[in-house]
Parts: structure tokens; sequence; C-alpha cells
């Protein structure tokens, strides 16, 4: 059994540093980065598929490194230093100053259809050869995305992996009838392009899409009250001086 | 692709439950075996599924989005899921992850069977997918 001694004496699986320590599904923010917008995710709790209201999707985006020369333990290493200059201009990821580590809790200030979207995830796993983040109530949706590295037939494969569900019914509109899912792929087939980029290597991403289940949540409709997308634009109407704030990238 | 290191074996229960013994590895490499093993227990009978995770070795946030889509199986057949044998440590990941909003857990094998009392018994139960006469 691959398990290892913890202080206690008692055995723990290898796996155990991997996850977030944490007692609670509430997320705290200490101190926000400079220029970082947090308005949505202090006092907010981490939601599974499971809380969210949309129909669930399963969402698989891989590129396939040929003569990558890589492994993807470095991969995953870099992605990690790097990981907000792999996102799409206009989207920032206010990362914590330890790095990408489990228990961990980001900021996210992102562009929605022209819209601002103040929001954060917790990083709820890390381990050498994948990442996982879990958003938060208000966010688009409500889940968690992996992004990993793995050798399939001796070339390496970067992949993303999302499982979600619209938090809420304004929200699954936004999926549905204006574009949101291929936006979303877009975000991703970008980040994806660009860590092949760092890497000097080029590919073409594949998406493999699965309705995992097309019921919607009705009981979570009330989600909607805690809609970032709405509170931060109340917020920023409420904010003049931040009309004419250019982003920074 | 690495191999798969997980051993995944069922019993039945009492005609309306089986359960699904989880040994090894709960990765991303382990879906098709337990989907398939889902689909060999589950008949027009089942009213519930146990997955006893006593001999769970590792698991990565793979392993708990498997749970999640074997969940929405599940609750799609009007079934029940029901977990038992977590360590400490894969019970906070329940919690975290927040499963245990949807998945009852129970200390041991009894405990989770007994349980089962609260579910519709057999002879209450009406075969589903009748076919046309």
């Amino acid at each position: 059994m691959s398990t290892l001694p913890n202080p206690a004496g008692e055995q723990q699986p290898r796996d155990a540093s991997a996850w977030a320590r944490r007692d609670t599904h509430t997320l705290r923010i200490d101190s926000a980065p400079s220029g970082a917008l947090n308005i949505n995710v202090d006092g907010r709790q981490v939601t599974s598929p499971l809380q969210g209201f949309g129909q669930m999707w399963q969402k698989t985006y891989r590129l396939p490194l040929q003569k990558a020369g890589v492994t993807p333990a470095e991969i995953i290493a870099a992605w990690k230093i790097h990981f907000d200059e792999f996102w799409p201009a206009n989207s920032r990821f206010f990362g914590p100053l330890t790095g990408i580590a489990p228990g961990e809790v980001a900021l996210l200030n992102l562009q929605i259809s022209g819209l601002p979207l103040s929001t954060g995830v917790l990083v709820l796993y890390a381990d050498d050869e994948s990442f996982t983040l879990m958003t938060p109530q208000g966010h688009v949706f409500a889940g968690w995305i992996t992004f990993s590295s793995y050798v399939e037939d001796e070339i390496t494969v970067v992949q993303i992996q999302v499982l979600m569900r619209a938090s809420d019914p304004i929200y699954e509109f936004g999926l549905r009838f204006m574009a949101g899912h291929r936006q979303e792929d877009n975000f991703w087939k970008h980040t994806l392009g660009q860590v092949a980029k760092h890497f000097s290597l080029e590919g073409i991403v594949t998406v493999q899409t699965v309705c995992v289940d097309k019921k919607l949540q009705w009981s979570e409709a009330k989600n909607v009250w805690h809609n970032s997308a709405v509170l931060t634009v109340f917020h920023t109407l409420r904010t003049p001086s931040r009309w004419f704030r250019k982003p920074q990238k | 692709m690495p191999e798969t290191k997980i051993i995944i074996q069922h019993r039945s229960v009492n005609g309306i439950a089986s359960i699904i013994d989880i040994q090894g590895e709960l990765t991303a490499f382990a879906e098709k075996l337990l989907m398939d093993t889902y689909t060999t227990v589950s008949t027009p009978t089942t009213r519930a599924i146990l997955l006893n995770f006593s001999g769970l070795e590792y698991m990565n946030s793979s392993g708990i989005g498997l749970i999640v889509t074997l969940l929405i199986r599940v609750n799609r057949q009007k079934q029940r899921l029901l977990a038992y044998g977590l360590s400490d440590h894969y019970q906070h990941i329940f919690r975290l992850t927040r499963l245990t909003d949807a998945i009852q857990i129970y200390a041991s094998e009894p405990e989770a069977i007994m349980a089962l009392r609260t579910l519709p018994n057999a002879a209450e139960v009406k075969p589903r997918f009748q076919g046309r006469k």
C-alpha cells in the first residue's frame, strides 16, 4: 500500500499532501493583490457540480505535443508558475504569492461579453502532474477544472477538463443562448495554445463535450442571489473611478 | 496511457442493492471499469449502490469527478448511492468537495446495509423498462 506515516504515526495515503486541508467550505482572502478587484470571494462557499443549477457538462480539451521532449511534470511545473500569462487578454488570474498550492485561494478578474466579472477559485488539488481549481458561489459555473499532462502512445498530452453546471439561471441562459459555451471553449483552447507556445511547440486542440446530466436543478435557482457578474456590474456602477482604469496585464 | 492500478469487484446484498468494492487507485483511468461495473450491477430492481472504499489507496481530483458522474447515473435510475469504509482523509475530501450533500457516508458495511431499511423493499418495486407486448 502506498502510504506515508504522518506525525501521529497513522498511515496517510500519498495523495494526502495534494489535497486542500480546509475544515470549511468558506473562502477567506486576507489581502487582495494590488490591482485585483475582490468583491465576490471572501465569505463565499466553494461549490461542486452538485450545487449548480444548469445542465452538467464534462468538457475535455486536449493538445498532443509532437516531439515535445518535455515530461508531464515539467509542463505542470511551468504551468503553475506561468498560469496567469497563459490566459487571454482582458482576463486576469491573481494567484497567491506562494503559487498554486493546495488550499490557496486566487482572485479572477474577467471580461465576459464585455462585462466585468470578479470571482475566484480554490486550489482544491495539486500534485506534480495535475492541479484542480474549484469555484465559489457566484462563479459562472459550479464545479472544477483540472489541468493535467500525461504521456499517451509516447506523446506528451496537455489537457484541461471541466466538470460543471451553470451556477444559476442567468448563467445557464448565457451559456446556452449567448454563445457562452463557445466563449469558454475558445478561452481554454487559447490557454492550451499558450502552454505549447511556452515550450516553442504547437498542435491542434481537440474538444470532447459530454452532457452528463440534461436536467436543471431548480432547487439551486436561488444561487442567482450570489451572481458575481451582476454584483460586479453593480459594484462598478457604484465606483465610477473604475470605469476609466485600464486593465493591467 | 498509464496502466490502471485498481481492482473493482461487486456483490449483491439482497436483490435491491449491490456493493462495489474499490481497491487501489481511483483516477481518470478507472472510469471505464467503474462505469462498466455499475452497468453490470444496475438492474430494474436495484434501489441502491454501496461503494466500499476500505481498499482505497489513492484518489486524485479526477477520481472525485468519477464519483460525481456515477452519482448522476445512479440518480437517473432513481437509485441511491451510499459509501462506507472511507478513511478520515477521504471523508475530509468528500466533505470538502461537498459530495456529502448527496452521498450518505457510513462507517462500516453493516451500518450501510442497515440504512437500506429506509428504502422501498424489492416487493414494492415495480419493474421498469417493460417491453411492448
